[in-house]
Formats: structure tokens, C-alpha cells, sequence
């Protein structure tokens, strides 16, 4: 019975080909909106975060700054600098560091490959460093390790706009390089990454070296800045604190005077990034919800004009025989086979949409298009359950209409 | 075959109440040919609706083979409508984007009439209406007396103990008309039962049979 009942009913979906194609599409273009438009929202999210966290996630950056409080005998207004050990000045007394290293800075360094002559910012680091500022080497490449360190190696780390411009689209890696005349081995460039924030100028156009090889040739007395990152990200303040403390007192500040060592804390950041995209994900959930609830109300009116303007037509199968039952399993089966069509469908054709716009090489304003499997199946259970369930009260009232009433239309 | 003593029915039409039928006393024996003639409003389609088991009366005892229905929950009314009874609508009542084919064969589909015997049923019943070569044309690509026979093919389909038949011929041209009314008279010498509504007195022309109705009540 319930085959029969399926032939007919498939067969009455197809000879009235208007009415199901312009309920069918109703449901598919629903789905294949709400798909889409989530989709679109997490892959915003997702890239606008990456180009956020391109200089490194949860770091501080330290500098020297001048006092602005008069301590201990000096008139404030003094300039403070770092020497050369207090990086591991730090790491001794801060046991809440993680990881930090020491960064020096010189600008406009004449660098020559061959013919090729430009000037650079060079930087002098520590291994620590590549973690914390995210320095991924491209593949076949590395970051300044401790061997470079203990070796005082002449090598550089470089990034990729420097590579770019000194040795035009071949390889640099393991070819020299003059930096103030003086040769160094290219040991790794950066990969291409999105980089939002900075100082000192992006790490595509810098060059990194390692401390010891910089201090044997430039000998600097001060470092310029210092990067640390907390052990436990979510400890970062108190770090901060505890390295205002350690610094106050090996250069006698005041343990208040916030100008005396400015800290640049990119969790701050993270923290309004994290209300932005907190806002931001329920602004999607809303508009999705939203979404699906026209779709639905769609739905259900076409559902419920349907059985409207199939009211005589139920009258006469009543009449001729067909059981209340028989009416019921028939509406509420053309009912599924359409959302179901139909959300299949809109899922196949966002999935063809998304395969298209992700070949159209868009991610630069819209990252790349990651069809979530969760909201897939989530969207087509929603949209199915709300398409069923739409159906199922005009059915059950069709299925229930006095036979004289329904037959007069 | 059929029994009906004390029928009254009445409709609740919001504050007005309208007593469509008043104690009706209707005997039909099987082979009857039974004509009900009356005015339109005088309650022959409820009559028609009532012995057709489409509708249930307020009051009264309406005994069909000997059951009485009453008793029966919808289903077993379905079944009755189903098996026993075959309508003829003034409005043919096909469905639109049905063929002539899939029109007749309804019936035997809610019956769970298995694939094989429907397929020569119906075969067998469109030619005796002669719609042998209708048998995949539309309702909408038949003429008004082509349609009242896919509807009379449709009534005969199960083979029904009676047929009832609502102003078959009200839709149709004096030929058509006629030609309808000798398809039930030949209907009748097989040995069908019928029972048959119209307001039309030359109906009368085609069996001795008749009652006429008016104002909800039997007049002799």
C-alpha cells in the first residue's frame, strides 16, 4: 500500500510540474541561502583573525621609555635603555615568561646581491623569537637557531618581499647575501602572511640575524626592544606587572611610571577582537536564524495554499474512498520528498557555488570558503524539519475535512 | 438494500439553523432504478450526501445492507464509499491533471486493488462507457458527456452495490444529456441499482420510479 501510495503520489508531484518546481525552488533557494551566507561568515571571521594575529598571538612588546615620576634621587624625565643582558635578566626574575628574546634594530642598511642594491631594516633576535612573532620559514627553509647563536654564524633569515627584490623569483635559500659589505648565507625566508599590526615595519621587507653575530660586527651597547610572551597566555598581565617590577628596580624607576617602559600587550587586542568577533558570531547565528525562519514561513504558506487549493481534490478522493490515513501518508510524503529535493539540491548548489567562488580567487576580501559539514547538515535538518512540519498541519487538516464540505471546494 | 426511517438533518449555519431534511422514510430495493425530483434547496443532495455515506444525520436510522452506519467509525465509512457505493457528480469531479486512465483507476488504488486487475478492470470499464480511445486525454480534452462517463467508468470501477448519481446530465447539452441517461438505463437492465438526483421532470420519461422532494420532506 505504502508503495502504491508512493507511485501515485510521485506521479502526481510530476504532473503538477509548476506548482511542485515553484515549491521546490522555494526550498532549495532557502537552503542555498542560509548555507552560503554562514559560510561567508566564517570565512570572514576566519581571515580577518589570521591577518590580525600575522605579528604574533598573545605577545608583548617592550620598549625603553622615559621616566615621568622622580624616584630614588633621579628628576624624572630621565631616558631609560636596555643593555644587552636584560632579556635574560628577565627570564631569571619574571618566572611567569614563557619566551622572550632581545630585538636590535638598524634601518636603511645597504644590502647587495650581485648588481642588486637596496636598503633593508635589519634586525638581531633569538630563536625564541620565530614562535612568538609567527616567522613560518617556507618550506626547505629555517628560522636563527641555537647553533647560529653559539656559532655567531653569518646568516640571515629574510623575508619574502626581500627575496623578492634581491633575487627577483629564484630561491635564495643557501645563497649569499652582503649586508654593509659583509657576507651572510640566506638560511630561510618568511612564507607570505597576512600582517595587520606591526613596528618596526612588516616582516616581509626585514632581515633577522642572530644576536651574537650582530654584537660581534655592530657591537651595540642597548638593545631596542625586548618581546616576551607568558607561559600562560591568560597570565599575561600579571607578566607585565612583574616585569615593571624587575625593570624598576634594576633601573630605579617608579613601579607606577607607565611611560618609564612602555608595553605594547596585543592581548588587549585579542580581547576586543574577541568581544568584535563575539558580536560578530551572533550577529551570523541571528541572521541565519532569521534566514531560515522566512524560509520557513515560505514554506509553510506555500504548504499551506497547497492543500487550500487541493481541498476539492481531497473532497472527491474522500468521496471515492481514500481513508483519512491514505490522505494524510500521501500529503505528508509529498511533503518530504520536496524538502527533501529541495534541501538536497540547495545543499549541492551552495557546495557548486562555494567550488566556484573559491576558484575565483576572492579570499583576499573573503578568505577561502570552508563549507562547515555541521551547519550543512545542521541547515538541512532545520530547513526539512520546518518544510515537514508546515506540511503537516494543512495535511492533517485536509485529511480530517468533512468529505461534503471539501468537495464543494 | 436501502433503509432509511425518520431521516432529519439539520445544518448549524451560524445562529440560523436550517432543517434540510425531515423525517425521510426511503426504501430502495436492489435493482431499483429510484429517481428523486425536486427544486434546488428542496434537500436533495443532502438526501443524495446522506445515502451516500459522505454525511451522517442528526437524527434518525439510515440502514445500508442491513448495517447500520451510525455505528461506523470513518474508516469503515471510507471502505463503504469505496466498495459499496459508486457517485456521478453534476461536476464530474475528475482530477484535472489526471488521465481518463488514472481517473478510473483511483478507486481500485484506495482499495488495494493489486496492479494486474486494475490494469484490466479499468481497461474493460472504459470500454463499455466507450472511452477506449480516451484512455491518456486530460479531463480538460474531453467533452462534458465524455467526462460524465470517465466519471461513470469511475463509479463502476469497483463494481458498487449502488450508484448514485447527482444530476449526472445538469452540465451537459440535451444530446450529451441524453445519451447519459440511456447509459444509466442500460446500467439498470444489467441490474445495477441506481438512484438517481435531478431537478429535470423529463427525467421521469426514463423510469416509473420516482419521488419527489420538497422542503426537506417526501411528497408521495
Amino acid at each position: 500500500m505504502i508503495f502504491k501510495n508512493i507511485r501515485m503520489i510521485l506521479r502526481e508531484l510530476s504532473k503538477q510540474k509548476l506548482r511542485t518546481m515553484l515549491t521546490l525552488f522555494g526550498i532549495f533557494w532557502g537552503t542555498t541561502s542560509v548555507i552560503l551566507l554562514l559560510t561567508f561568515g566564517i570565512a570572514v571571521k576566519a581571515s580577518t583573525s589570521k591577518t590580525m594575529h600575522g605579528m604574533g598571538e598573545a605577545i608583548c612588546v617592550i620598549w625603553s621609555g622615559k621616566t615621568s615620576i622622580s624616584y630614588g634621587g633621579f628628576p624624572k624625565g630621565r631616558q631609560l635603555s636596555f643593555y644587552n643582558d636584560d632579556a635574560q635578566y628577565l627570564k631569571d626574575q619574571v618566572p611567569l615568561i614563557g619566551e622572550i628574546s632581545p630585538q636590535y634594530s638598524r634601518y636603511d642598511i645597504a644590502v647587495n646581491v650581485g648588481d642588486k642594491k637596496q636598503n633593508f631594516t635589519i634586525n638581531a633576535v633569538w630563536p625564541e623569537f620565530q614562535d612568538m612573532r609567527n616567522m613560518v620559514p617556507r618550506e626547505g627553509s629555517r628560522f636563527i637557531n641555537n647553533l647560529d647563536m653559539e656559532n655567531r654564524r653569518r646568516v640571515v633569515f629574510i623575508g619574502n618581499e626581500v627575496e623578492k627584490t634581491m633575487f627577483g623569483d629564484t630561491n635564495s635559500v643557501g645563497k649569499m647575501m652582503l649586508i654593509d659589505g659583509i657576507p651572510y648565507k640566506v638560511i630561510g625566508v618568511i612564507i607570505a602572511k597576512e600582517q595587520d599590526g606591526s613596528y618596526n615595519g612588516r616582516d616581509k621587507y626585514a632581515i633577522f640575524m642572530p644576536t651574537t653575530t650582530y654584537l660581534g660586527i655592530y657591537g651595540d651597547r642597548y638593545v631596542n626592544n625586548l618581546v616576551a610572551r607568558a607561559k600562560n597566555v591568560n597570565q599575561t598581565s600579571q607578566m607585565k606587572k612583574a616585569i615593571v617590577e624587575a625593570m624598576a628596580k634594576k633601573y630605579r624607576f617608579a613601579p607606577e611610571d607607565t611611560q618609564a617602559l612602555p608595553i605594547w600587550d596585543t592581548t588587549e587586542y585579542d580581547q576586543f577582537l574577541g568581544t568584535f568577533f563575539t558580536g560578530f558570531t551572533i550577529f551570523l547565528g541571528v541572521v541565519g536564524v532569521m534566514t531560515l525562519i522566512v524560509g520557513g514561513i515560505g514554506i509553510a504558506n506555500i504548504m499551506y495554499v497547497i492543500v487550500e487549493e487541493r481541498t476539492s481534490e481531497i473532497g472527491i478522493k474522500r468521496a471515492i474512498g481514500a481513508k483519512k490515513r491514505v490522505i494524510l501518508t500521501q500529503y505528508l510524503i509529498e511533503t518530504f520528498v520536496i524538502s527533501s529535493v529541495g534541501t538536497i539540491a540547495g545543499f549541492l548548489f551552495a557546495r557548486l557555488l562555494i567550488f566556484g567562488i573559491n576558484k575565483a580567487h576572492l579570499d583576499d576580501f573573503v578568505g577561502v570558503l570552508i563549507l562547515n559539514p555541521t551547519i550543512a547538515i545542521l541547515t538541512i535538518i532545520i530547513i526539512s524539519s520546518i518544510t515537514f512540519i508546515a506540511g503537516w498541519g494543512p495535511a492533517k487538516r485536509a485529511s480530517t475535512l468533512d468529505p461534503v464540505v471539501a468537495i464543494n471546494g | 438494500m436501502i433503509k432509511m426511517e425518520n431521516i432529519r438533518k439539520v445544518y448549524n449555519t451560524g445562529k440560523v439553523e436550517v432543517e434540510a431534511l425531515r423525517n425521510v422514510d426511503l426504501h430502495v430495493k436492489r435493482g431499483d432504478f429510484l429517481t428523486v425530483i425536486g427544486p434546488s434547496g428542496s434537500g436533495k443532495s443532502t438526501l443524495m450526501n446522506i445515502m451516500g455515506c459522505l454525511d451522517k444525520p442528526t437524527s434518525g436510522n439510515y440502514a445500508l445492507n442491513g448495517l447500520n452506519i451510525k455505528d461506523m467509525d470513518d474508516n469503515t465509512l471510507s471502505e463503504l464509499r469505496n466498495k459499496e457505493i459508486g457517485f456521478v457528480f453534476q461536476n464530474f469531479n475528475l482530477l484535472p491533471y489526471a488521465s481518463t486512465y488514472e481517473n478510473v483507476e483511483m478507486p481500485l488504488l484506495f482499495a488495494g486493488v493489486s496492479g494486474k486487475i486494475r490494469r484490466e478492470k479499468v481497461t474493460s470499464i472504459l470500454n463499455k462507457v466507450g472511452l477506449s480511445d480516451r484512455m491518456h486525454h486530460r479531463p480538460n480534452e474531453l467533452s462534458g458527456g465524455q467526462k460524465q462517463r470517465v466519471a461513470i467508468a469511475r463509479a463502476l470501477v469497483n463494481s458498487p452495490n449502488i450508484i448514485l448519481a447527482d444530476e449526472p446530465t445538469g452540465n451537459l447539452d440535451t444530446q450529451s444529456g441524453a445519451e447519459i441517461m440511456q447509459l444509466f438505463v442500460d446500467l439498470w437492465k444489467e441490474g445495477n441499482t441506481i438512484i438517481m438526483i435531478t431537478h429535470d421532470p423529463r427525467a421521469k420519461e426514463y423510469t416509473d420510479n420516482f419521488i419527489t422532494i420538497t422542503d426537506g420532506t417526501i411528497q408521495a
